[in-house]
């Protein structure tokens, strides 16, 4: 097995041996996300229409919750110090744990949302996309924020510093996802908009990695 | 051979050092000493390719450092652990030494053995000592084929018995031709040491 597989495998394994790292963004976005019909109408039709907003705008805080996590251990513990001076490409290391990363918090995000779609009266061409859109965009969500983590690596108590460097370059996501689903449920063409997810996935994934590393190097000077 | 030339090295307004040439030859054992603060650290941390000197150049057998054949060659021991608290020792062992080579479970267990933590292979590492911790992460070392060793402060949390097992494993790495840098506070009985004062 490579080193980047075993990598992959080693924070997946870190995860489930401290599982409150991985549930606890999960269960802010269902606790969140069911608050909504609590707060605003338990109406069908109020509900319906704003679904989409709610639970895109729930799975970024949520990630953006998982993100603090990304390289926060291994900085302190010296794992980092190891991966920059191995002779192995930081970036695709890197990569690996952005991985591992989606994996833990992207999936499970995906896999609840049908549900939560349901909850808030979603018709099923709605949560189809929503799903379809989750599934373009959560990977952009873990690359960028990789960006944001590896620049604050080194900075105590900065999760809010994480949210302003973060959000909005969330932003052109939560819009083109959102209106997507809204699009969808009027029966209207969103190929535009899976085309710019498609876009932004591509763009972070060739360049999250490399911004990533160097900006890691510069936090370990 | 490792070739230092000129180099100099900031941290904010402070110099640590400057004009700093250094040749070490294959089976030197160069011990860096001098005050806190005094810039030994940074200079391992210059050496393993992980800061970045304000000027200078570092050469290992012609290859610049941070260069793959460069950081190859490379083992850098640093103040922290490298290790992760959710993981046995053996697991954190195998993912370190991966970083430079695959080295299989058996030849791991007996690097543990080694450094005298027989038993302790699938002991979660937030249950081991300071010296426990030091411990795996030396067995990380002594099965490494890195000719560079750069070893900070390498005998702290260390018990007597575990210092003299890091000083036999220097020696021998010098005698098979490797080159070891190390700093240390403590008294070192290690023979043919040249010394380099910041």
């Amino acid at each position: 097995m490579n080193i980047y597989m075993q990598t992959l495998k080693r924070d997946l394994r870190i995860a489930i041996r401290n599982p409150s790292s991985v549930l606890n963004p999960l269960l802010f976005f269902v606790i969140s996300v069911s608050l909504f019909p609590l707060a605003i109408s338990p109406e069908s039709s109020t509900l319906s229409q704003i679904a989409a907003g709610i639970i895109w705008v729930a799975s970024m805080l949520s990630v953006l919750l998982s993100l603090n996590a990304l390289f926060h251990n291994d900085f302190e513990n010296g794992v980092l110090e190891q991966m920059v001076i191995s002779h192995h490409s930081l970036p695709l290391l890197i990569l690996s744990k952005i991985i591992s990363h989606w994996i833990l918090t992207g999936i499970p995000i995906i896999l609840l949302s049908p549900l939560l779609g349901l909850f808030l009266f979603l018709d099923s061409n709605g949560i189809s996309v929503l799903m379809i859109t989750l599934l373009l965009a959560t990977p952009s969500l873990s690359l960028i924020g990789a960006i944001g983590a590896s620049l604050i690596v080194g900075i105590k108590n900065s999760g809010m510093l994480l949210s302003l460097l973060i959000l909005p370059l969330y932003i052109p996501i939560l819009i083109f996802a959102s209106s997507a689903v809204s699009q969808a449920q009027f029966g209207l063409e969103i190929t535009g908009q899976l085309y710019f997810l498609g876009a932004i996935l591509v763009v972070s994934l060739m360049a999250a990695p490399f911004v990533s590393a160097l900006a890691l190097k510069i936090s370990l000077e | 051979m490792l070739k230092i030339t000129e180099l100099s090295c900031q941290r904010g307004y402070n110099q640590l050092f400057s004009g700093l040439s250094f040749n070490v030859n294959a089976g030197d054992i160069l011990r860096i000493t001098g005050t806190n603060g005094s810039g030994k650290t940074s200079l391992l941390k210059i050496l393993a390719g992980l800061n970045t000197q304000e000027q200078g150049s570092i050469s290992l057998n012609k290859n610049k450092v941070k260069s793959e054949q460069y950081q190859e060659e490379v083992f850098y021991l640093g103040h922290l652990s490298a290790l992760s608290s959710e993981l046995s020792s053996i697991e954190n062992l195998k993912f370190l030494t991966s970083l430079s080579k695959t080295i299989n479970s058996q030849t791991l267990s007996q690097a543990l053995n080694d450094v005298g933590l027989k038993g302790y292979e699938d002991e979660y590492c937030a249950k081991l000592s300071a010296g426990q911790k030091r411990r795996v992460i030396l067995a990380g070392l002594f099965v490494s084929d890195a000719k560079l060793w750069l070893l900070d402060e390498p005998f702290t949390a260390l018990d007597p018995k575990g210092v003299e097992i890091v000083e036999q494993r220097i020696k021998k790495h010098s005698e098979q031709g490797g080159i070891c840098i190390f700093t240390t506070h403590q008294d070192s009985v290690l023979e043919n040491q040249r010394v380099l004062a910041l």
